[in-house]
């Protein structure tokens, strides 16, 4: 990124003069990503709808993209801006990789996704925000491990599960209930489907599954064998069986009350 | 003050030719083969740290062969040249043949400018295509120019020996295990038809897979997996030919 900068300051991100703007601008907008970890590993979660203002601009956008072999990042907000932070996040993983001949640590991951997120502060503040969640399997540690950001860039890990985006606060409450730290992997994919159909029941702009079109959530998990991602069978099996269950019980699994 | 020798250039440039070749020719070979999967590279070296033959891009590898810090300042070049390019356009648009003009560029430069010493390597940048014919393998000697290459190459010392050994016996079509021995084989009889054995641990070696599910076709082969190729193909070999070499391997 620094000899990017040096060489090809138009690229980044942060090197752009923004006009002046009244208010916000309406452009797409990602919505909700959740993340749980499992011991030996951590799933990471998205919906697929991308909203501008009351409108659906596109049902079918992909938020989860895998940054390296052991990590992947989940987006939220201004989609365009967070397809090409996420784009650099994996050229530099990359870069650094084949420039060292080492993987950076998890840690140091995160931390470079920080500066990334704090470069774009600026705008931000003009209401085109990028907030992702970022996941990886930390192999130092041999366990999966979830990291929340702000706009700022603020960093904080989370113990267990995750969520960012305009639903995380519905499926941050579903994970809530729902997690227990003996869940396997199966039961974790299970869990993030879950949450994400309850943050889609109550949050408009973040999408259920879409049984007509075949549109399910994306489903990630990276293990000590690395990224992987659910194939639509595999998502769309899981969804078929949360709604059949939903068709009896519309609000979901109970949780029990002592 | 004492005025200058006068020295013609053909004379110039082949005392510079000369200083290069014989810089390359201290050191060990390298040699890369096509297989029916993909492209072996093999090299011969004890470090664990410092390589020879290191990634580029998806499909892309690069070894190199001569004086370290001057071919590590050129495969940094060639990371940089490579993740820009598919950053700006496209992963599909970093190729073999942009990286080799790249590098053929920087070195014919450096060869033919008075003020530098010329570079003492040899490189070779290889990409793996869809089916072995759109396999893609450039020689780039110290001088700048390019040669297109076939099925198998080596540089570096006592390359011109292994080279016609290679072509010889390679063919297309071969299978890993089989390109590895032949690898192994050409590299030990380096000095003057003496044998030598060459073990795991003194080999370098990685692959341009083109079956590998992921987009980086690059692999390193190491330790135990390296081990049990070796073996398979010395098993194999014993079979047939070869008793001799099965000594302590």
């Amino acid at each position: 990124m620094d000899f990017l900068g040096d060489h090809s300051p138009q690229l980044l991100p942060g090197n752009r003069p923004l006009p002046a703007t009244l208010g916000a601008v309406e452009l797409p907008h990602g919505t909700t990503i959740v993340a749980a970890t499992f011991p030996g590993g951590v799933v990471l979660a998205g919906d697929r709808r991308a909203t501008m203002g009351n409108i659906i601009a596109q049902r079918d956008i992909e938020k989860v993209f895998p940054a390296d072999e052991y990590s992947a990042v989940g987006i939220a907000g201004t989609a365009g801006l967070a397809v090409e932070m996420v784009k650099l996040f994996q050229l530099e993983l990359e870069h650094y990789e084949k420039i060292e001949g080492a993987v950076l640590s998890l840690e140091g991951k995160a931390n470079r996704l920080s500066t990334m997120i704090r470069g774009n502060l600026g705008m931000a503040l003009q209401g085109l925000a990028v907030v992702p969640l970022f996941a990886g399997y930390d192999t130092d540690r041999e366990k999966g491990r979830i990291f929340s950001y702000d706009v700022t860039g603020g960093r904080s890990e989370e113990h267990g599960f995750a969520s960012t985006g305009s639903g995380s606060v519905f499926a941050r409450g579903a994970l809530k209930k729902l997690y227990r730290k003996d869940l396997t992997e199966q039961q974790t994919t299970t869990l993030v489907v879950q949450a994400l159909y309850d943050a889609a029941d109550d949050d408009s702009a973040t999408g259920g599954p879409d049984v007509a079109r075949r549109i399910f959530p994306i489903v990630t998990v990276i293990t000590d064998e690395g990224f992987k991602k659910l194939s639509e069978a595999e998502s769309s099996e899981i969804a078929r069986s949360i709604i059949e269950r939903r068709l009896e019980q519309p609000d979901g699994p109970r949780a029990e009350l002592l | 003050m004492s005025t200058p020798f006068y020295v013609s250039p053909q004379q110039a440039m082949a005392d510079r030719a000369e200083y290069a070749r014989k810089g390359i020719a201290r050191g060990r070979s390298v040699v890369v083969l096509q297989y029916t999967d993909g492209i072996v590279f093999v090299a011969e070296n004890p470090s664990r740290a410092l390589h020879k033959v290191s990634e580029i891009y998806d499909r892309i590898a690069f070894a190199a062969v001569g004086k370290y810090n001057e071919f590590e300042n050129l495969r940094i070049g060639g990371v940089r040249y490579a993740d820009l390019r598919g950053y700006t356009y496209d992963r599909h648009d970093v190729t073999a043949r942009g990286l080799a003009n790249v590098y053929a560029q920087t070195l014919g430069t450096i060869f033919s400018s008075v003020g530098e010493k010329p570079y003492e390597v040899e490189l070779i940048v290889a990409e793996v295509g869809a089916a072995p014919e759109d396999d893609q393998i450039y020689r780039l000697p110290h001088d700048g120019s390019i040669v297109d290459e076939h099925g198998a190459v080596a540089v570096g010392g006592n390359s011109d020996q292994i080279g016609s050994y290679l072509d010889q016996r390679h063919r297309d079509g071969m299978s890993l295990a089989e390109v590895l021995k032949l690898a192994v084989d050409s590299l030990s009889r380096d000095n003057n038809g003496a044998d030598r054995t060459l073990t795991a641990e003194q080999l370098e070696v990685a692959v341009l897979d083109r079956t590998r599910p992921q987009q980086r076709k690059f692999k390193r082969i190491l330790g135990r997996q390296l081990s049990r190729l070796l073996e398979a193909e010395d098993a194999s070999a014993t079979k047939t030919d070869e008793p001799s070499d099965e000594a302590d391997e």
